[in-house]
């Protein structure tokens, strides 16, 4: 039961690859945008709102067509990057992280707002008539108070981008070795016959992430509640 | 010296309010409500006024009618809050050199000495602010405005959220403070503890000033 074949190892990091890439691009943006959303009203914060949540609700096949139709090859984006930066996503394993960090950024924003929302402001306040600009309240007070549920985000949205499906296999296809995730690994097995084992011990591996990274989760946020404690 | 000529509408309170002080410690005095927080934080910069004009020692922090507007973090002014306001996620030590670290000051070790002695809190060091009585905190919050070498300390009710006993413990310490010679604001409604420590009075009602002078003024008054 437990011999991992190399094809499946290969998905297995691929997946990790992915998943740690994807988290760690998004999670500065994440920051940015919890913060913009938590403490400042501006025209269109619904749209953005709306904007940030869009790939909870849609079918992830439109984001990965959208995705598609934006950094394929021919899409505006893409052939721009791709012209300009190198940077290509169609077909590539950098494509798999950018569709994983797209449908796993509205898990990653929301425990960061929540609790960047729970931070007292007096104490931002108390912070700038000490002598803190701006951004210094934001690096010693605002940032360090909101730690634990940046952390909790960053693995709910790790958890959320080694998981996805659709977005990905829409994007980037199927291709053993570049864009073949666990996922999408699971899918091919189950479609061959014999491959039920295989398949099996994946689906295995993918529960025991999945559960790893909500019980890390869980103890960011005990953490969290203790910090703003002051114990 | 310290001019304040401001007004400003907080939903239906209108606060309209001009003194001059050339005293070392100005006691704000009025009954909740009075419009005495806001004042406070006027002069600290985290309120703007709708209108006036706001001065130190000549140098312009608002001027409504120029737009200037020192932020809070430029004004050099400290900030001791009701209720105290230590970082929870510092100890006691990093709360204390917060300012200096944040306005570029070299380290003052004799200074340190000074105010953690001063203040009796040389043993609290290490602990974080979650395992401090109500007493420790307010003093640990006066060290640590101190220590940012602020040109204008503003207290706001120090005593407010300390009972009878916590507030014979701490008022010695603002006693010693007041004779350091650093210029204050101090914000109370209580009488007893104005006359202790004020030099001047400014007496605040519905957001008018009422009286101006000497502790004389307190005479007689209750904050209603």
């Amino acid at each position: 039961m437990f011999d991992i074949s190399p094809t499946e190892w290969t998905a297995i990091l691929l997946s990790l690859r992915v998943a740690i890439i994807a988290t760690l691009v998004a999670t500065p943006f994440g920051i940015a945008l919890a913060w913009l959303l938590a403490r400042h009203n501006f025209w269109g914060k619904s749209i953005l709102d709306a904007l940030v949540h869009l790939p909870l609700v849609l079918p992830p096949v439109v984001t990965g067509y959208l995705l598609l139709l934006t950094f394929g090859r021919r899409g505006m984006v893409g052939a721009w990057l791709a012209d300009n930066l190198g940077i290509v996503f169609a077909f590539r394993w950098t494509g798999a992280a950018l569709a994983c960090g797209v449908m796993s950024f509205p898990l990653l924003v929301r425990p960061i707002r929540l609790s960047i929302e729970a931070i007292d402001r007096r104490l931002e306040q108390a912070s700038s008539t000490l002598g803190a600009a701006p951004w210094q309240v934001f690096a010693t007070v605002t940032l360090p108070l909101a730690l634990p549920g940046i952390l909790a985000g960053m693995v709910l949205g790790f958890a959320k981008a080694i998981g996805e499906f659709g977005a990905t296999i829409t994007f980037v296809s199927n291709i053993p070795g570049e864009t073949q995730t666990i996922s999408s690994a699971i899918y091919s097995l189950i479609q061959t016959p014999d491959g039920d084992r295989a398949a099996g011990r994946l689906v295995l591996i993918s529960i025991v992430i999945a559960m790893g990274a909500l019980i890390a989760s869980e103890w960011f946020a005990r953490r969290a509640t203790q910090r703003l404690h002051g114990n | 010296m310290l001019r304040v000529e401001v007004t400003k509408q907080l939903g239906e309170f209108s606060l309209e309010a001009s003194f001059t002080s050339e005293g070392r410690v100005t006691g704000l005095f009025g009954a909740s409500g009075a419009g005495k927080s806001s004042l406070i934080n006027m002069i600290a910069g985290l309120l703007r006024p709708d209108r006036g004009v706001i001065t130190l020692d000549g140098e312009t922090l608002d001027d409504t009618s120029t737009g200037a507007h020192v932020p809070p973090h430029r004004r050099r002014i400290g900030y001791v809050f009701q209720d105290a306001r230590l970082f929870p996620h510092l100890d006691v030590r990093q709360n204390l050199d917060y300012g200096r670290r944040m306005n570029d000051l070299a380290e003052d070790p004799a200074q340190h000495a000074r105010i953690t002695d001063l203040l009796d809190i040389g043993g609290l060091l290490d602990r974080r602010p979650g395992k401090l009585s109500g007493g420790e905190r307010q003093r640990v919050a006066l060290g640590r405005a101190l220590l940012s070498k602020p040109r204008l300390l503003l207290m706001d009710e120090p005593l407010g959220s300390l009972d009878e006993g916590r507030k014979v413990e701490i008022l010695p310490y603002l006693i010693r403070l007041r004779d350091e010679g650093i210029p204050m604001v101090y914000v109370s409604h209580d009488a007893a503890e104005l006359r202790q420590l004020a030099t001047q009075i400014v007496m605040l009602r519905n957001g008018r000033v009422t009286a101006l002078g000497g502790v004389k003024v307190l005479t007689g008054s209750t904050p209603a």
